[in-house]
Formats: C-alpha cells, structure tokens, sequence
C-alpha cells in the first residue's frame, strides 16, 4: 500500500472511531444555519436571497471549527515528527491529511446543504450549481486550511491565530462559491464561477501541500 | 574489515548544534563502523535528544558535517530517511487504533508490509495486537513503539531513551534485537542514562561538550 494511502486510511480510521469530530462540524453548519430564519425573520423571500451567502458562510466556520485537530493531535503525540523521517515526500503526506480532512468535513457539509437550502427557502433551480460549487469548493478550504494549521502549529491559542491567518484566504471561494449558485438561482450562467472555483482548487492543490510541508518543517526545528 | 569499514560508515565531524539562543554542544565527532554501537551519555539538558535529532535530519548542525557512505546526509535528506529508525521520547502510538494496526501503519508508510506480526510477538504484544492503544500500559506503549524497529528494515536505529518504563525482560528483547540489528551489520545510537550492557559499544559524553555553563 502505498504511503498516502495507508495515512489516508489511517485517518479516516481514527476519524470514525473518534465519531464525535464529524458529527460536530455537521451539528455546528446545521444548527448555525438554522438560526438565521430566527435572527432575521421567517420571510421567504429575504431567506431566499441570503439562503447562498448564509451557507457558505457557515461552512466557511465550519470546516475551520475543525482545521485545528489537522495536524495538532499527531503533533502532540510524536507522529508528525515520526511521520517526517518517512520515505514517503511531507508534501504528499499532507495532500493525504487534507483528503482526509475533507471526506470528513467537506464531504458531509455538501450532503447536508441542499436539505438545510430547503430550510432557508433556496431557489430550486440553483441546486446544481450549489452542489457543485460546494463539491469544488470545499476541498480548497481544507488545503489553504492545510497551510494556517501548519503555521500556528504548537503556538499559543492556535484556534484564533488560524481564524484570523485564514479566513481572509478564504474570501476568493466565498465570493465565487455565492456568485455561483445566486447565479443559477437568478437564473443566469453560473458556469463562468464554477469555472474559477475549479481553477482555485488546481491552484491550491499545486500550492498548498508544499507551503504546509514547509510550515510543518519548520515547527520540527 | 577496513574496507567494509570505509564503504559503510556512519560519521560525524565537529558538530555544533544550537537551540534558540543557547549554544548546546560543540566540537562532537562520532564514528560507527557496520555493526557499530554509540552510546550518548551526558546529563539531563546535554544534548543528547539534539544529537540524535542532527543524526536522524530533523535538524541541521550550526556547524561540522554528519555524512553516511562519505556523503554529507543533508544532500540527500529522502535517502536518509529510507535508511533510518528515529525512536523519541513519545511512541507516536494512536490510542484509538488498534496496537496491530499502529504498527501496520508506520510499516505500509515505509513501504514493507511485512512482519507486523512478527515484531508484536517478539515484543511480546501478540496477546494485546487486537487491543485500542489507549487500553496498554505505558511500557506496553513503549515496546509497542520499540516494535517498529523489528516491522521493517532500516540500517541506522537512532533511540532516544529506549529503556525509560520498560521492564527487566523486555530491556532483554530490545538488547537481544539490536545484538541481531549489529551482527547483520546496522549501526545503532542510543540516549541513555542507565548503563547498558552493549559488547563493543562507543561511549560518547556530551558532558565534555557541553557549553551552555559558561555562557
């Protein structure tokens, strides 16, 4: 087996014996979305026009709720620095952790939009493009998520340091995540943003794995 | 002898490694023939967790060079690591997984699948290989980290503190395991502060290297 896939499988392993990481992250994106109708009123057409803004945003949150276990529970437990001296290139052990990280956050947050888009009264012909969006989408939040968790790694109040390193990273996908699916909502093309989202996940999927290499190389000093 | 020697040797040449603003040792040299043994003693704070650091390249020396087969292992870091066992301070052991799986995990990531099972009976953890972690006692965890060395091959065993909460016996399996690991010619450096009874062993003291007194 090669060494991606035994890490791969090793961390979807723990994430499941470990349920309580996934179920929380899909919790918090439910119960955060549904607290909306009840902060801004229960009129449909205001839920409508807000239903794309309100669940990127709060998948935003969500997959950064749980960006900061990436690394730190094998830092803390001398895996990372064992996982180092591997064979196996850093680069290529963290594009395994953020594949991980995303069957486990990005995955079910995609399953679980277009039931809480029912919620908020989301337009039925923008479903495509939200699925889609979110599908191409939400892997780029757990690779530039890669390079924050690396950089705060053994740093004091890691959490909020991250927040602050990446959410403003995050920017770019939120904008083209929303524009997408408003657009199909509305009823225009949505392709040209999700073209532009499939272009941030090659650029990041190229990027990202060694920036956070790097990072984590430099935690080991 | 001497040729085999020159072919395969493990070497360090007036090393310096730094630690923040503190200059921890300087001036260490170190050489292990095939079948070489280095013992590092020192008191606590010395260096020699730093040491065995600058041997495995998870750090690079201020000064000096540390080469394998006459190479400098800073040109080829990949390489080294194909050829080396780090044991630190902690086992790296996942406590949700099982101590079978563990070891099948740091096995698949070098890439030989084979002898997990092996290693856990001769660590005698056969009765435990079905076990969560979190259920082993501390020198179970312990042995269960020792055991990777046995779940595949690696020319260089580099062992920070290997005996700390290991029992009589199984300070017995580890001693017999590196005698095998020498005698099919791998080289072996160890952190220790209890002797340790290993026939033809180098003794290295950082004591005498150590500099952080007078700064």
């Amino acid at each position: 087996m090669s060494g991606f896939a035994a890490l791969l499988t090793r961390d979807l392993r723990l994430a499941f014996r470990q349920g309580g990481d996934v179920a929380n992250v899909v919790a918090f994106f439910a119960l955060a979305v549904i607290l909306f109708p009840f902060g801004v009123g229960p009129d449909p057409d205001l839920m409508a026009r807000i239903a794309a803004g309100v669940l990127w945003v709060t998948a935003l949150l969500a997959a950064l709720l749980s960006l900061e276990r990436l690394f730190d529970a094998d830092y803390q437990d001398g895996s990372l620095e064992a996982l180092s001296l591997m064979p196996v290139p850093l680069e290529i052990q963290v594009l395994a952790k953020c594949a991980a990280h995303w069957l486990t956050t990005g995955l079910p947050l995609t399953i679980i939009a277009p039931l809480l888009a029912l919620v908020l009264h989301f337009d039925a012909a923008g479903y495509p493009a939200l699925i889609a969006a979110l599908l191409l989408g939400t892997p780029v939040l757990s690779l530039i998520g890669a390079i924050g968790a690396a950089l705060t790694l053994g740093a004091r109040r890691a959490g909020v340091l991250l927040s602050l390193l990446v959410l403003p990273l995050y920017i770019p996908v939120l904008i083209f995540g929303v524009a997408a699916s408003e657009a199909a909502a509305l009823g225009l093309e949505s392709r040209p943003h999700l073209l532009l989202l499939a272009a941030l996940l090659a650029g990041s999927l190229a990027l990202a794995p060694w920036a956070a290499a790097a990072a984590l190389r430099q935690a080991f000093e | 002898m001497a040729g085999r020697e020159l072919q395969k040797s493990f070497t360090g040449e007036g090393l310096a490694c730094r630690r923040g603003e503190r200059r921890v040792f300087q001036g260490v040299a170190f050489a292990l023939a095939p079948g070489g043994a280095l013992l590092l003693g020192g008191p606590n704070g010395s260096g020699k967790t730093s040491l065995l650091r600058l041997m495995a390249g998870l750090a690079q020396p201020e000064q000096g060079v540390i080469t394998w087969d006459g190479g400098a292992i800073a040109d080829d870091p990949a390489v080294h690591r194909t050829r080396l066992h780090y044991i630190g301070h902690q086992e790296a052991v996942k406590l949700a997984l099982t101590a079978e799986e563990n070891l099948a995990f740091w096995a698949d990531m070098r890439g030989t699948a084979n002898g997990a099972t092996d290693a856990l009976r001769r660590f005698k953890l056969d009765a435990r290989a079905t076990w969560p972690a979190r259920y082993l006692s501390a020198g179970e965890r312990k042995r269960l980290g020792l055991a990777r060395l046995l779940a595949s091959a690696a020319a260089l065993w580099l062992l920070d503190e290997p005996i700390t909460s290991l029992d009589a016996e199984s300070t017995e399996i580890l001693l017999t395991a590196i005698a095998e690991h020498r005698s099919a010619g791998g080289c072996v450096a160890l952190a220790t502060h209890a002797p340790l009874p290993l026939p033809g062993a180098q003794t290295l003291s950082l004591a005498a290297h150590t500099t952080w007194r007078q700064a």
